[in-house]
């Protein structure tokens, strides 16, 4: 590796992820930036309905814990933070961490929000086809409460060079969380496609945290782990001209090796010659993977191409109800039992007119996950039913539940550990906005 | 032999698509990997998985294939009535797919 390099953790994978592995890389893993990934698909309408609601601040609901903990160990060894927690509501989620540390006595902390995801007005405004199913944006009707779009890192750079110790944002491309501070470090052009592409693969590496050291991987006598409870988080080793090593902790649980790497490589990539980035088309199909020591990898080939003219929106919308009830069979026959309590559940919500839809009858450990071909050899010694459908109201919804509970006494023999939900359905749809509609914009707090 | 003797599997969901790498141990085993895991035989192995559409791509600088499993996830998994609304458990249930011994 020549030149200086630059050593960036992955802090998080997803919203609940642990804390203490992130700690252990800020107390000893001599970091220059940590980022933490924390906003799935639908963690933002989630956090824009409990915006709405004005019964959550909408950011992440673990930025305390997380910023409390970790900013007394980050800002002594000049280690920056980089996130999403914003969610739906980063301006608050940045007075936020300027409280905290005030609290923590981090006199002259420094802040920035990266705002300009939130697309709504413009997506309420026209008419969007979406991507992955028929129809357009504006057959989702009022339903729709959020349209977010997937900013890439150019905030994130313009709030480092603005002096920033913390970076919050909303949406952004996850990669873009550590491609940023690479890109106000080494200076890469905005059209410097293949650094740009290597530095996505970066990212997407990082961005799953734990899942590169063996977290997702574990198969015993055939792939294993060791000491998962400890899993640690991983970093990478960057250079200039984008060179990059991964290594975690030595004494942290799990693995880093060639194997760990690949699969994360490949997770969630869809062609893995175009995956695309608002800031670049990455193409990692020739990407190496070379063991360079213990938890050692070295990871080249990554390039891409110039990035699209469109970005990626998520539109999130109030799709109903979702009422589930569930109910457990064990013993001699306890298949047949079950069987027979989800007939009798069929019957019970046609008789009484329910108004409910989309009803899947399953047994856990028979056909409720497994989707082979073949049928299930031997009978299971227990059997869960389970019955979940779709209403237009809660009350309907309630309805799949009372059935299965009713079944303790009305039902097949035997049947015991009932429990039953009902869940407001918000969900997601994508579409793609032109990138001239999108501004993304960038202001500091200060401690 | 079945598919998990030679191969190590992560799957992986992106809105409405199910998306499951398959990566060869042994550089040895990858022409048998690539013969075994077509999209036709994906599709029968899973033979009550509701996917459109079933694409592949090769990456043979990892022995590995990439299989993209359209509309197999029931609206997504923001909207998914399944148990396993992501879809999690499917690469595993690829892993006792037969393949010819070597």
């Amino acid at each position: 590796m020549t030149g200086r390099t630059v050593r960036i953790g992955g802090g998080a994978g997803f919203s609940g992820d642990r804390i203490e592995p992130a700690l252990d890389l800020l107390a000893r893993g001599d970091l220059d930036y940590l980022a933490f990934e924390c906003l799935a698909e639908r963690t933002i309408g989630l956090a824009q309905a409990a915006r709405r609601r004005a019964d959550g601040a909408g950011f992440d609901p673990l930025l305390d814990e997380r910023m409390r903990a970790a900013l007394p160990l980050a800002h002594p060894r000049g280690v920056k933070i980089v996130t999403n927690m914003g969610a739906a509501n980063t301006p608050a989620a940045v007075r936020r961490v300027t409280e905290i540390a005030q609290d923590l006595g981090l006199a002259g902390y420094r802040t920035a929000a990266v705002v300009g995801d939130d697309v709504l007005e413009a997506v309420l405004a026209g008419d969007f086809p979406l991507l992955d199913r028929e129809g357009s944006s504006r057959d989702l009707g009022s339903s729709v409460v959020a349209a977010n779009a997937y900013l890439g890192a150019e905030g994130i750079v313009e709030a480092l060079q603005g002096g920033a110790d913390a970076v919050i944002t909303g949406r952004v491309c996850d990669p873009a969380l550590f491609l940023g501070p690479l890109i106000h470090e080494f200076g890469w052009a905005a059209d410097d496609w293949e650094r740009l592409g290597q530095g996505t693969l970066v990212g997407h590496l990082l961005e799953c945290a734990g899942q590169l050291c063996g977290g997702y991987f574990a198969d015993p006598g055939v792939k294993d782990v060791p000491d998962l409870a400890r899993l640690g988080f991983p970093y990478a080793d960057v250079g200039p001209d984008g060179t990059v090593e991964f290594g975690k902790l030595s004494d942290a649980g799990g693995r880093l090796d060639a194997a760990t790497c690949k699969e994360q490589l490949l997770y969630e990539i869809l062609d893995p010659g175009a995956y695309l980035q608002a800031d670049v088309i990455a193409d990692f199909r020739h990407v190496r993977i070379d063991e360079t020591g213990p938890d050692r990898v070295r990871v080249s080939g990554g390039t891409g191409r110039a990035r699209p003219e469109t970005l990626k929106v998520s539109i999130s919308y109030d799709d109903g109800y979702a009422g589930e009830g569930q109910i457990s069979y064990a013993g001699p026959g306890a298949m047949a039992r079950g069987e027979l309590a989800l007939d009798v559940v069929r019957d019970r919500l046609r008789l009484t007119g329910a108004a409910v839809t989309d009803l899947r009858f399953e047994l856990i450990g028979v056909n409720a996950v497994d989707r082979r071909g073949r049928p299930a050899e031997g009978e299971p010694t227990e059997v869960r039913a389970r019955v979940v459908g779709r209403a237009a109201t809660h009350a309907a919804a309630e309805r799949i539940g009372a059935e299965v509970e009713a079944l303790y006494t009305n039902g097949p023999f035997g049947g015991g550990g009932v429990t039953r939900s009902v869940r407001g359905v918000l969900a997601v749809a994508s579409t793609l906005i032109d990138r001239a509609l999108v501004t993304p914009r960038v202001h500091f707090e200060v401690a | 032999m079945i598919l998990r003797d030679i191969a190590h599997v992560r799957t992986g969901d992106k809105g409405d698509i199910s998306q499951i790498a398959v990566f060869a141990y042994r550089a040895d085993d990858y022409p048998r990997l690539l013969a075994a895991v077509t999209p036709e035989r994906v599709a029968s192995h899973l033979g009550r998985l509701p996917s459109r559409a079933i694409t592949r791509y090769e990456l043979p600088g990892l022995c590995a294939v990439n299989l993209i499993l359209e509309g197999a996830l029931l609206g997504g998994v923001t909207r998914s009535l399944a148990l396993d609304a992501h879809g999690k458990t499917l690469g595993a249930q690829l892993l006792d797919l037969p393949i010819s011994p070597g």
